[in-house]
């Protein structure tokens, strides 16, 4: 098994059969000492399918595919900010920069919580936002990181965002980022046939063209993106 | 035991190629399975200039099958021959180059810059694509003008020729006959089905491109039938294809009248399906007690 790096991703066989018929694509949530783990929510047929699995069950599995989130340097300050199931792509990396990260996690509400008590032993600050209020600060995470570069002005040149969501979500944080100058890599989701490379299905618009989230991305530098 | 096949002239180790648009430029797909044991490599199809394609979404799934408007993104003929080519002309396989035009002038451009292309066997030539605007599709789906453009490519080619035929027209056997006579060396079907997908929330097509091409198991049956209706219209030989995921389904088509088989959207969802039923059409063949794969084309017993 080949070693992933943080925000790569594998493309899962649901089914077996013909319907649904293609791979599903999970971002690489944690690498364990025999496998790895994927995080998902259910949220049509092939995640329902998941769940309806016996241990032990034989997937087909592709991966690791993609490119990887670019870690900080030494001196640089990262920010994770994650919408919903986002979580799972930027896990690894709160996990790999241990104590290093100030996390903005944005959910709808207190029961979509994920690894709370873990990212909080494992991040610099956990900070949560629920859109209803349930918890935390009502809004989203976008505010949470307005609030929290408007207050450290000082520091904006040591930032580094780390970002995964939906996209209007990633596309305000990307608004942010340009506004504060501060460089953001976001991990994109698209409709994925193949996930390799070839069936060309899953482009992103950027400056330079239309690329491919399964293999330029699923990271991109959010100046490169033309929303 | 035979394997080997010959398609207007091209000489193919085994009957089974990759369907244009599924496999790239053969490079994604050498990470998983070694390239030198297909029959052939069909290409993404090219066109003159480089094209940007359609706005995405460009894939979505359905039952069975998966609907796409890619809209023939592609890097242009002289990047495939500069970039490209090389790579693929490693291994030892039949590279068979997919291309098209928006115009008659601009087909017979491009086949003519493949000509002098060393390392190109053969040539499918893409008249079918439902994903682009009306105006174009008559290419594929009038008889007339059929004819004209694949007059013109045949005058300045002597590759050979495959036509890869359009499904969605009323008459298959009838657009072959037409591409037989206009000098075609072989024929490939299916393409895509237009189809179209509605989120009913939004009340959106599923689609950038509103309309799509329709691939997979969903659409097999029609490919079958196609292939049979082809095969008994003409006399050059048939390069089927529509929905195949196993060596069954490939065999089926054999039997309907194909001399060869691509397998397409298969490997989207497994990268090494094409070598799964290479080796599930040799053990058939062991266990039919077969010697000649060419035994099996167009023995359907329709009384």
């Amino acid at each position: 098994m080949i070693d992933p790096l943080p925000g790569q991703f594998y493309m899962l066989e649901v089914s077996g059969g013909y319907d649904p018929i293609l791979k599903r694509a999970f971002s690489l949530f944690r690498k364990t000492s025999d496998g790895i783990q994927i995080l998902y929510r259910i949220v049509g047929k092939g995640t329902a399918m998941l769940r309806n699995m016996k241990e032990g069950a034989i997937l087909d599995v592709v991966g690791p595919l993609g490119n990887a989130y670019p870690l900080p340097s030494e001196d640089q300050i990262p920010l994770v900010i994650a919408g919903g199931i986002g979580i799972a792509s930027v896990f690894p990396v709160i996990e790999k920069l241990s104590g290093r990260t100030y996390v903005f996690y944005g959910i709808r509400t207190k029961n979509e919580i994920l690894m709370v008590e873990e990212i909080q032993k494992i991040s610099r600050e956990l900070s949560i936002s629920t859109d209803d209020g349930s918890c935390d600060w009502k809004g989203t995470a976008v505010d949470l990181l307005n609030h929290f570069l408007t207050h450290r002005r000082s520091l904006i040149s040591r930032f580094l965002i780390y970002a995964c969501g939906p996209r209007p979500f990633l596309k305000e944080i990307s608004v942010i980022a340009s506004s504060y100058k501060v460089k953001a890599y976001l991990s994109l989701e698209e409709n994925m046939a193949c996930g390799i490379g070839a069936c060309l299905g899953c482009v992103v618009k950027t400056a330079s063209g239309y690329k491919r989230v399964c293999k330029e991305g699923p990271v991109f530098d959010s100046e490169e993106i033309v929303w | 035991m035979n394997l080997e096949v010959t398609i207007g002239g091209l000489k193919l180790k085994n009957p089974v190629m990759t369907a244009s648009g599924t496999f790239g430029y053969g490079e994604e797909y050498a990470e998983f399975f070694d390239l030198n044991r297909l029959g052939g490599v069909v290409v993404k199809g090219l066109s003159l200039l480089p094209k940007e394609g359609n706005p995405p979404p460009r894939v979505v799934e359905t039952a069975a099958g998966m609907l796409n408007a890619i809209g023939l993104q592609n890097i242009g003929v002289e990047n495939f021959i500069r970039e490209k080519l090389p790579f693929l002309k490693q291994f030892d396989t039949s590279i068979i180059v997919n291309f098209f035009g928006d115009s008659i002038r601009e087909y017979t451009e491009v086949a003519e810059r493949l000509n002098s292309a060393d390392g190109v066997h053969a040539l499918e030539m893409n008249i079918s694509c439902p994903n682009k605007q009306a105006g174009w599709c008559i290419f594929g789906t009038d008889p007339k003008v059929t004819r004209e453009v694949i007059r013109a490519v045949r005058n300045v080619t002597a590759l050979p020729l495959i036509v890869k035929l359009s499904p969605n027209v009323t008459d298959i056997a009838l657009m072959a006959k037409v591409a037989e006579d206009a000098g075609a060396d072989a024929l490939s079907l299916i393409n895509t089905i237009t189809g179209m997908a509605i989120d009913i929330k939004t009340r959106k097509p599923k689609l950038g491109n509103i309309t799509g091409g329709l691939s997979g198991p969903a659409i097999k049956p029609i490919a079958v039938r196609m292939v049979y209706e082809v095969y008994r219209a003409i006399k050059i030989p048939v390069v089927g294809m529509g929905g195949i995921m196993s060596a069954e389904d490939a065999i089926e088509f054999l039997i309907a009248g194909a001399t060869a088989v691509a397998v397409g959207t298969a490997n989207f969802i497994r990268p090494a399906a094409a070598i799964g039923i290479l080796d599930g059409i040799i053990e058939y063949m062991e266990r039919e007690k077969l010697e000649d794969i060419g035994s099996l084309t167009g023995t359907v017993d329709a009384g």
